[in-house]
C-alpha cells in the first residue's frame, strides 16, 4: 500500500516525460491523481500495517494531511486538462512531471515516521516546485523563483541542523540513537534538555519558513504572485499543510518532552505576527494574487496560533488544514481563470468579473467569502473553534488580536475583490481567447461544494480522524 | 588522529573567513572546493575502517569537491563576470561579525552536554560556527553565485554537525540529504543561467520588480 502511493505518482511522472503529445499530457496528469486519490481512500478505510521497522505508519495526522493534499491535488489536475488549452504556447512536459513527482514526495512526508526521511521528502517537495513557479519565463517569475528557492532551502537546511540537534540528544542520553518518531517519544524522558531546547528552536524556524510563517515569509507574495494559479493552488494548499504536519510532528516531541510551554509561547506569538502582517498588507494590494499570499500568510498564522493554544483549537487546527487547503484552491484557479481572461493580475484593470466570467467571477467572490471566515462555510467552523478556545483558556489578548486581525482581513480583502467582481468591464479592457469552460470552472466549483458541506455537514468517519488527530497532539499535565 | 581532525576543523575556520574576506568569485568557489574536500577526509579521522566510510569519502569529494564547484566556475565563465562588487556589508565589517559569531560558537557549544568520546573536538563549534557563515555569505553579498557559496557554507555547517552523528542517520537518509543538496545546487545553477541570460548580470539587487508599492 505504502508503495503504491510512493511509486504510482512516480509511473505518472515517467509517462508524462515520454509522452510527446502536450495536449495528451494534462489528461495523464489527471489520470493518475486519481489514482492517488482512489488509494488515500482505501488507505483511509483500512489503515495498513505499520511497515516493518516502524518507518512508514499513516496516523490520523498524516491521513487529514493525505486527504486534503491528494483531493486538492486532483482538482488541480483536472484544472490542468482545460488550463493548458489556453496555454498552448508553452510545453506543459517539466510542469506535469514535476507536479507528479511533488505529489509523490509529499504523500511520503505524510505517511512516514522517521523525521530524516520526511526531511528529505519535504526538501524534495521545495525543490520541485522551483521550476513550476518559473513556468512563465519572464523576469518576474525568475525573481519569484530566486526567492523562493534560496529562502525555502535555507530553511529547511535550519530544520535538518534541529533533526541532528534531536539525535544527538539520544546520543547524549545514551539510548539507541534514533530520528524515528515513536522511539524518540517512547524516550523523551531521559532526552538532554540542552540540546532538545536547541533542536525545537531550529526546527520551528526551519519549518516556520517553509510554512511561510511572518516573518519568515517573504517568499510567499513574489511566488504565489507569478506561479500559475494552479501552482499557487498547491502551494498554499498543499505545502504549506505539509510543512505544518512537520511542526505537528516536532509539537508531539514537545508535548512528550514537556519542553511545551516554550514551543507554544513561540507558535502563538509567530502566528499573531502572520496575522497581523497580513492584515496591513492586505488592504490597498494592487495584485490580486499577491492578495491571496497575503491571505495564505493570515491562514498560516491562524494555524500556529490553533497550535499554540492547544486545548479545542488543536481540532480547529486540523479541521483548518482541510478547510483552507480547499477553499485556497477555489481562490486560486478560479483567480487563474480571471487572470487569463484579463490577461492582467493588477486590480487596476481587472473590474466587472461577475459579468464578464459569471462562473469564475462567482466563485472568487465565494472563495472570498468563505476564506475570510464567512458562515456556512468550512473555514467558519474552524476559525469559530479556535477563537472561543481561546476565552475558554482566558487568553482574551490572544483571542481580541485574532478577532481584530480577522476583522481588518475581511475589510481589506472586501476592498480589494468587491470591486473585481462587481461594476462594469472597463471599455479599454483587453479582450483574450479564454471563455469559461466545464474544465476550468468545473474543479473549483466541486472544491467550493466540498467546503460548504464541510461547514455544514463533517461526515461521521472524517470526524473521527479529527479527534483521534487531536488526541495525538493532547498536552497531558 | 584527535589533533589531525581539530586540525583539519581549523583549516574549515580559516576557509570561513577567507570566503568572507574575499570578492573574488573563482577564489571563493575553489576556497569551498577545498571546504568540501576537507569534509570529504573528515569522517575517517573519527572513525574506524569500513566500506560504507569509503564510500561515504569518495563521494563526498566528488560532490563538495568537484562537481558543485565545476557547475558554479561554468556559470560564472558564462556570466563573465569576476567579482563581487559593493556587497551589502563591506569586507571588513563580515570578517568582524564572522569572529564574533566563531566566537559565540565556542562559548555557546560549551554549555552543552557532550559525549565523553567527542568532548576533546571542536566538531560542534566548528559546525555552528560555519553555519553562521554561510548565513552571513548568504545575506550580505549581492551576487547570485555568491549567494549560493552562502549557501554551500551553510550545509557545510550542517554536514560537519552530521559527523558527530554517523550511524544515527540511516544510509539512506544520508545519501538522500547529499542528493537533495546537489539537486538543490543544481536547480540554483540553471536559476543563475537564467538570471544572467534575463538580466544580463548576476546581480540580486536588479531583482526587485516584485515588491509592495
Amino acid at each position: 500500500m505504502f508503495a503504491a502511493l510512493i511509486l504510482i505518482p512516480l509511473i505518472g511522472a515517467a509517462a508524462t516525460w515520454l509522452i510527446p503529445s502536450d495536449r495528451l499530457r494534462p489528461k495523464m496528469l489527471a489520470l493518475f491523481s486519481a489514482f492517488h486519490v482512489g488509494i488515500t481512500i482505501r488507505m483511509l478505510m483500512v489503515t495498513p500495517p505499520e511497515s516493518a521497522g516502524r518507518w512508514f505508519h499513516l496516523d490520523a495526522l498524516g491521513k487529514i494531511v493525505l486527504l486534503s493534499t491528494s483531493v486538492l491535488f486532483l482538482a488541480c489536475a483536472v484544472y490542468s486538462i482545460g488550463y493548458f488549452y489556453y496555454r498552448q504556447e508553452r510545453s506543459n512536459r517539466l510542469l506535469c512531471m514535476w507536479l507528479l513527482v511533488c505529489l509523490s514526495a509529499a504523500s511520503l512526508v505524510t505517511i512516514t515516521h522517521h523525521l530524516g526521511l520526511m526531511w528529505v521528502a519535504l526538501e524534495t517537495t521545495t525543490i520541485c516546485m522551483a521550476p513550476l513557479i518559473y513556468f512563465n519565463r519572464n523576469a518576474r517569475s525568475i525573481e519569484a523563483t530566486w526567492k523562493y528557492l534560496l529562502i525555502c532551502s535555507v530553511g529547511v537546511a535550519l530544520a535538518l541542523i534541529g533533526l541532528y540537534f534531536l539525535a544527538y540528544a539520544t546520543i547524549v542520553a545514551k539510548v539507541e540513537p534514533t530520528l524515528l518518531l515513536d522511539d524518540l517519544i517512547d524516550g523523551a524522558g531521559k532526552l538532554s534538555s540542552g540540546w532538545v531546547h536547541g533542536a525545537f528552536v531550529f526546527l520551528l524556524v526551519g519549518f516556520g519558513t517553509k510554512m511561510g510563517l511572518a516573518p519568515l515569509h517573504t517568499w510567499k507574495p513574489d511566488a504565489y504572485g507569478e506561479a500559475p494559479g494552479l501552482v499557487g493552488a498547491l502551494l498554499s494548499g498543499g505545502l504549506v499543510n505539509l510543512a505544518f504536519l512537520a511542526l505537528l510532528r516536532v509539537y508531539q516531541l514537545c508535548v512528550a518532552t514537556k519542553e511545551i510551554a516554550f514551543f507554544q509561547d513561540s507558535l502563538v506569538v509567530m502566528g499573531l505576527i502572520s496575522m497581523v502582517t497580513a492584515a496591513v498588507f492586505m488592504a490597498r494590494q494592487a495584485d490580486f494574487k499577491r492578495m491571496l499570499a497575503y491571505s495564505s500568510v493570515e491562514h498560516v498564522g491562524i494555524m500556529a496560533v490553533a497550535l499554540g493554544l492547544g486545548g479545542k483549537a488543536i481540532f480547529g487546527a486540523l479541521f483548518h488544514i482541510l478547510a483552507n487547503g480547499l477553499t485556497k484552491g477555489v481562490l486560486f484557479l478560479s483567480s487563474g481563470n480571471i487572470h487569463r481572461s484579463y490577461n492582467s493580475k493588477s486590480t487596476e484593470h481587472v473590474r466587472g468579473a461577475l459579468r464578464r466570467l459569471p462562473w469564475s467571477g462567482g466563485l472568487f467572490l465565494a472563495g472570498f467569502i468563505a476564506i475570510t471566515g464567512s458562515p456556512p462555510f468550512a473555514p467558519f467552523i474552524s476559525e469559530f473553534t479556535i477563537i472561543s478556545s481561546a476565552f475558554i483558556q482566558g487568553r482574551m489578548l490572544v483571542g481580541a488580536l485574532f478577532l481584530l486581525s480577522l476583522a481588518i482581513i475581511f475589510i481589506g480583502m472586501a476592498l480589494t475583490v468587491l470591486p473585481m467582481v462587481m461594476g462594469e468591464v472597463p471599455v479599454e479592457s483587453e479582450t483574450t481567447l479564454y471563455r469559461d469552460t466545464i474544465g476550468t470552472v468545473g474543479p473549483p466549483l466541486v472544491l467550493l461544494l466540498l467546503v460548504l458541506m464541510l461547514g455544514v455537514w463533517i461526515p461521521e468517519p472524517l470526524l473521527g480522524l479529527l479527534r483521534d488527530g487531536a488526541l495525538l497532539l493532547e498536552v497531558k499535565p | 588522529m584527535i589533533t589531525l581532525a581539530d586540525q583539519l576543523l581549523v583549516l574549515v575556520l580559516l576557509i570561513n573567513f577567507i570566503a568572507l574576506g574575499t570578492g573574488r568569485l573563482i577564489f571563493a568557489i575553489r576556497a569551498v572546493a577545498v571546504q568540501g574536500v576537507i569534509l570529504g577526509i573528515l569522517p575517517g579521522m573519527i572513525h574506524s575502517f569500513s566500506w560504507h566510510l569509503v564510500g561515504i569519502t569518495v563521494v563526498i569529494i566528488i560532490v563538495k569537491g568537484f562537481v558543485i564547484p565545476h557547475l558554479l566556475g561554468r556559470a560564472v565563465r558564462s556570466a563573465e563576470i569576476k567579482r563581487e562588487v559593493e556587497p551589502f556589508l563591506g569586507y571588513v565589517p563580515t570578517l568582524l561579525l564572522g569572529a564574533i559569531f566563531t566566537a559565540f560558537a565556542f562559548g555557546f557549544s560549551g554549555s552543552l552536554p557532550m559525549v565523553p568520546e567527542h568532548q576533546n573536538y571542536m566538531f560542534v563549534p566548528a559546525s555552528i560556527a560555519t553555519l553562521m557563515t554561510g548565513f552571513l555569505v548568504l545575506t550580505t553579498r549581492r551576487k547570485a553565485i555568491f549567494q549560493v557559496i552562502g549557501y554551500l557554507i551553510l550545509e557545510n555547517g550542517i554536514f560537519i554537525f552530521g559527523l558527530l552523528l554517523a550511524g544515527a542517520m540511516p544510509v539512506m537518509v544520508e545519501a538522500g540529504a547529499l542528493l537533495d543538496l546537489l539537486v538543490g545546487t543544481f536547480v540554483m545553477g540553471i536559476v543563475i543561467n537564467q538570471i544572467s541570460r534575463e538580466f544580463s548580470s548576476l546581480d540580486t539587487s536588479l531583482l526587485t520588480s516584485l515588491k509592495e508599492e
